[in-house]
């Protein structure tokens, strides 16, 4: 299939950017996304033209690293899908596809349609651990953990880390990313002594980045690769909420 | 060369125990006085960087991702093994370490593969205290699955995404160190070179890929853990990413590169399905637990796998290996359907694939199951496909999967550059010719949390040399000659892109150095590389430049490594004339197409030694002595 694409060119965080449109023909619909990329990348070389630079890694799905807006929705039209695992069977011959960066403040554009997500590794270094030393560890099954805990963990704890929640979100807010994180360590008996200093650690830190607040509109739920649930927000603002009550100075 | 093994005196299972009990140590107080530079983030990395960074060192962490926590060890799905005998099926710190031991073929250390058995508990227990959910029983018991090569059922997984969980670990618990101000992060920043300065590993040339600047780091101890190099495939499973350059430079200042023959090709992945195709995708082997692998009896049969009746089709698995079945170790799955295809038996596009069947298992154990099992892996075929494997057997085949070759360590995980250590997939030292399933994750974890820590420590506490310092002339030259090479690059301004010769290498590695390998066609790979890589160096075309976020700069750095890599895999898969494990030279199979090895000739590592740009690189061997178990032919018969 043939296709015009839209993409945004920026070459760089400092400089000024606007899509530029490209025309790609011969997509096979067994294609990835990132692969029809390449095609494009791989022709725009060849004519000497500065090929689109993007990020992806795994290509499989589980790394978080690729991530860009299609057609205006986070990874594109498919649910629970990133853009790498998105394949170009979902198209049709003749579509115009606008691809733009993650937008949102606190994820700066580096070029193109690669941006920075320091920002996110920032929240779980102010909380997003249990504080325990290696070789300090009790034997494995000491602490038998109910199996219902331990999915319900195992949910919260599939978040890969893509950005697409805050991409999503009318606010730009980081909440789904670290109620995940709260919520997979606050469901585990390992997690419960720093349940409290987490919740108002990472909470802290993602306001100090300059994430929106959270207004649950869900969209990010939506757009999240790994379907994480909204129900994990209210778990954090529990947490949170109880955690600054009980708080001393 | 002299490769110092430094394997330690006493009876097998009490080596490391001995060991540990008279390694040097560095005082609490002085241990921040000491910086290590960990190149890596991924289970190994990672997990060093934490360990290190807990005890006191001041450690600085590269990757060449966006975050650490991207590392592609986070692609591996089924799981991770321990001798925890939690299911009392007679499982024990022998038995792991000799099933690892045969499953390599017999071509590992035997020290080194008795620790990581010995340390595989301590792993769990760790990962547990750190909040990985791993998959439990109703009881709040941990949950334990079967993999190849083993009869016992001693895999801990969480769903399909164990690799991730455990990375996940790793990583929260090295951004605590981040946090507290005891490791320094450099994300996007990829190593470009290693420093040495009087024979010690000093420091490192590693370019900031956002700014493109180019900065020399120094350090009184580097780690590489850089991970495997089967992109030198092109198509693989690995990310890509993931690059061979950090252990490449190793490997030209002096650091012996050992057995990098072999490479594993895993039997379960979803086949090539076009020339456009950047990457291949695993399917867990933990699918081999409940999906029979199948191809028809005859010849071209092109019925669809539901009209095709019980009695047509060959499980050739289960008809050849009755003891293990579909959980033959990889080496030999992938080898069978090989030879099934080239029999003209192979199906879909091109007949190069094989059916994975879980309709018995469906019937058996129901639909729930089985969706709660693997409900990750059958959305990701899906995906991929647009096939759905609950209805129609998937289409497997084999692809380039890990390499079990590496920079060559002794037993306290240091190359024979002092002061370079090498951990995980990086290094070559624990599974032989042939990796058994759940056992990568396990390396690189007993190698980060457990063994590194005091290791590097004794070498801290001998180290008597002054510090180096940036403004030396080794740094000084190291860093021009970083420069030079990205100038070179972008100077060319050729014809071709650097994807069309990685895509070229790639089919040469493929075709002669992949799952069988003959004497005629390594040589003729060998004068096609050689080719291959005077073209590069005249026609590739780089645009841009070296002081922005280019990555076909990036790239072009890492082909022109794997190039050279190439080669090197070439020269060690002809030296080597016997098979063994995934390494498989068709002129040395037994009467039923089984590898044949020669312990007469080859029972040793070969450690390549790097002579000049021209000169053939210097083999030098470190035998294989076995203590504790017989030699055998492998049999899974």
């Amino acid at each position: 299939m043939n296709l015009k694409l839209k993409i945004w060119r920026q070459a760089g965080a400092k400089k000024d950017g606007k899509l530029v449109t490209y025309d790609v023909k011969d997509i096979s619909p067994d294609m990835s996304f990132l692969e029809m990329l390449d095609v494009l990348n791989e022709g725009l070389t060849k004519k000497g033209d500065d090929p689109v630079a993007f990020d992806s890694d795994c290509r499989e799905g589980i790394c978080g690293t690729c991530g860009c807006m299609v057609n205006g929705v986070a990874h594109g039209p498919t649910p629970a899908t990133t853009v790498c695992q998105l394949h170009m069977r979902h198209f049709n011959d003749g579509d115009t596809i606008v691809i733009e960066p993650w937008r949102a403040r606190a994820f700066p554009v580096l070029k193109d349609l690669v941006v920075d997500r320091g920002a996110f590794d920032r929240i779980i270094s102010a909380g997003g651990f249990v504080s325990v030393r290696t070789g300090s560890a009790p034997e494995a099954n000491a602490i038998p953990v109910p199996k219902q805990a331990s999915d319900r963990a195992m949910d919260a704890a599939a978040c890969i880390g893509c950005g697409a929640c805050v991409a999503a979100c009318p606010n730009a807010s980081a909440t789904l990313f670290a109620a995940a994180k709260i919520s997979h360590l606050g469901l585990l008996p390992q997690g419960q002594p720093e349940r409290q200093r987490r919740a108002l650690a990472m909470v802290g830190q993602m306001d100090k980045e300059g994430f929106g607040g959270c207004t649950n509109i869900g969209e990010c739920t939506a757009a999240c690769p790994k379907e994480i649930s909204q129900d994990f927000i209210a778990r954090m603002n529990r947490d949170y909420l109880v955690a600054s009550a009980d708080k001393r100075d | 060369m002299e490769l110092k093994s430094n394997i330690p005196e006493g009876r097998l299972e009490e080596k490391w125990k001995h060991h540990r009990d008279h390694l040097a140590l560095v005082n609490a107080t002085n241990k921040r006085k000491f910086t290590v530079i960990v190149v890596g983030s991924g289970l190994a990395g990672g997990s060093a960087s934490a360990s290190l960074a807990e005890l006191g060192y001041d450690v600085k962490t590269f990757c060449y991702q966006d975050s650490p926590r991207r590392a592609h060890s986070i692609a591996a799905q089924g799981g991770i093994n321990a001798a925890k005998n939690y299911t009392n099926d007679g499982d024990s710190t022998f038995r792991l370490f000799y099933d690892t031991i045969k499953g390599g073929d017999f071509r590992a250390r035997e020290a080194n593969v008795h620790r990581l058995a010995e340390l595989s508990v301590n792993i769990i227990d760790q990962c547990v205290a750190q909040g990985v959910p791993f998959a439990r029983e109703y009881g709040g018991q941990l949950d334990n699955r079967s993999f190849g090569g083993a009869q016992v059922s001693r895999t801990f997984y969480a769903r399909g995404q164990t690799g991730q969980q455990l990375l996940l670990g790793a990583y929260s618990a090295l951004m605590r160190q981040v946090g507290a101000g005891k490791i320094a992060l450099y994300p996007r920043s990829e190593m470009l070179d290693l420093v040495v300065v009087d024979g010690r590993a000093r420091g490192i040339v590693s370019r900031d890929l956002v700014t493109g600047q180019i900065e020399t780091h120094v350090a009184d101890a580097v780690v590489l853990a850089t991970g495997g190099y089967g992109n030198v495939f092109f198509l693989s499973t690995n990310a890509k990413g993931c690059n061979t350059s950090a252990i490449w430079r190793a490997y030209k200042h002096g650091a012996a590169f050992a057995n990098p023959c072999y490479t594993q090709i895993h039997p379960t992945c979803i086949p090539v399905s076009g020339d456009y195709q950047s990457k291949l995708t695993l399917m867990s082997e933990s699918l081999r637990n409940d999906g029979r692998i199948w191809v028809p009896k005859k010849k071209g049969d092109a019925r669809s796998p539901d009209q095709i009746p019980e009695d047509e089709r060959d499980y050739y698995l289960e008809r050849k290996y009755p003891s293990y079945g579909n959980l033959v170790p990889r080496d030999v799955a992938s080898r069978n359907a090989k030879q099934v295809c080239d029999e003209g038996r192979g199906v879909g596009p091109g007949g190069r694939g094989v059916y994975l069947d879980f309709a018995d298992a469906i019937k058996r154990l129901g639909m729930n199951v089985i969706r709660e099992r693997y409900t990750n892996l059958f959305e990701m075929y899906n995906r991929i496909t647009g096939e759905d494997p609950y209805r129609v057997p998937m289409r497997i085949y084999p692809a380039i999967h890990y390499t079990m070759g590496g920079l060559w360590v002794d037993y306290n995980l240091m190359t024979s550059i002092p002061g370079l250590f090498c951990v995980g997939e990086a290094n070559f030292s624990d599974h032989g010719a042939n990796r058994l399933g759940a056992s990568a994750l396990m390396q690189g974890l007993a190698d980060g949390y457990f063994v590194l820590p005091y290791t590097l420590g004794d070498y801290l506490a001998r180290l008597k040399a002054p510090k180096a310092k940036a403004d030396q002339p080794e740094f000084r030259k190291a860093e021009a000659d970083v420069r030079g090479r990205i100038e070179k690059l972008l100077s060319i301004k050729g014809k071709r892109t650097v994807d069309s010769f990685h895509r070229e290498l790639g089919l040469i590695m493929w075709e002669f150095c992949g799952m069988s390998r003959t004497d005629a066609g390594l040589k003729e790979a060998i004068r096609k590389i050689g080719e291959l890589k005077k073209s590069f160096w005249n026609d590739v075309n780089v645009l841009g430049s070296g002081e922005e976020l280019n990555q076909a700069l990036e790239r072009a750095g890492r082909v022109a490594d794997f190039i050279e890599l190439g080669e090197l895999m070439c020269i060690d898969a002809l030296h080597r004339t016997e098979s063994c494990g995934g390494h498989f030279r068709e002129e040395s199979q037994t009467p039923d197409g089984e590898a044949k090895r020669d312990d007469a000739n080859f029972s040793y590592v070969a450690a390549w030694e790097y002579k000049g740009p021209d000169a053939a690189p210097g083999l030098n061997k470190e035998p294989l002595t076995f203590e504790s178990v017989t030699l055998a032919q492998r049999s899974y018969q």
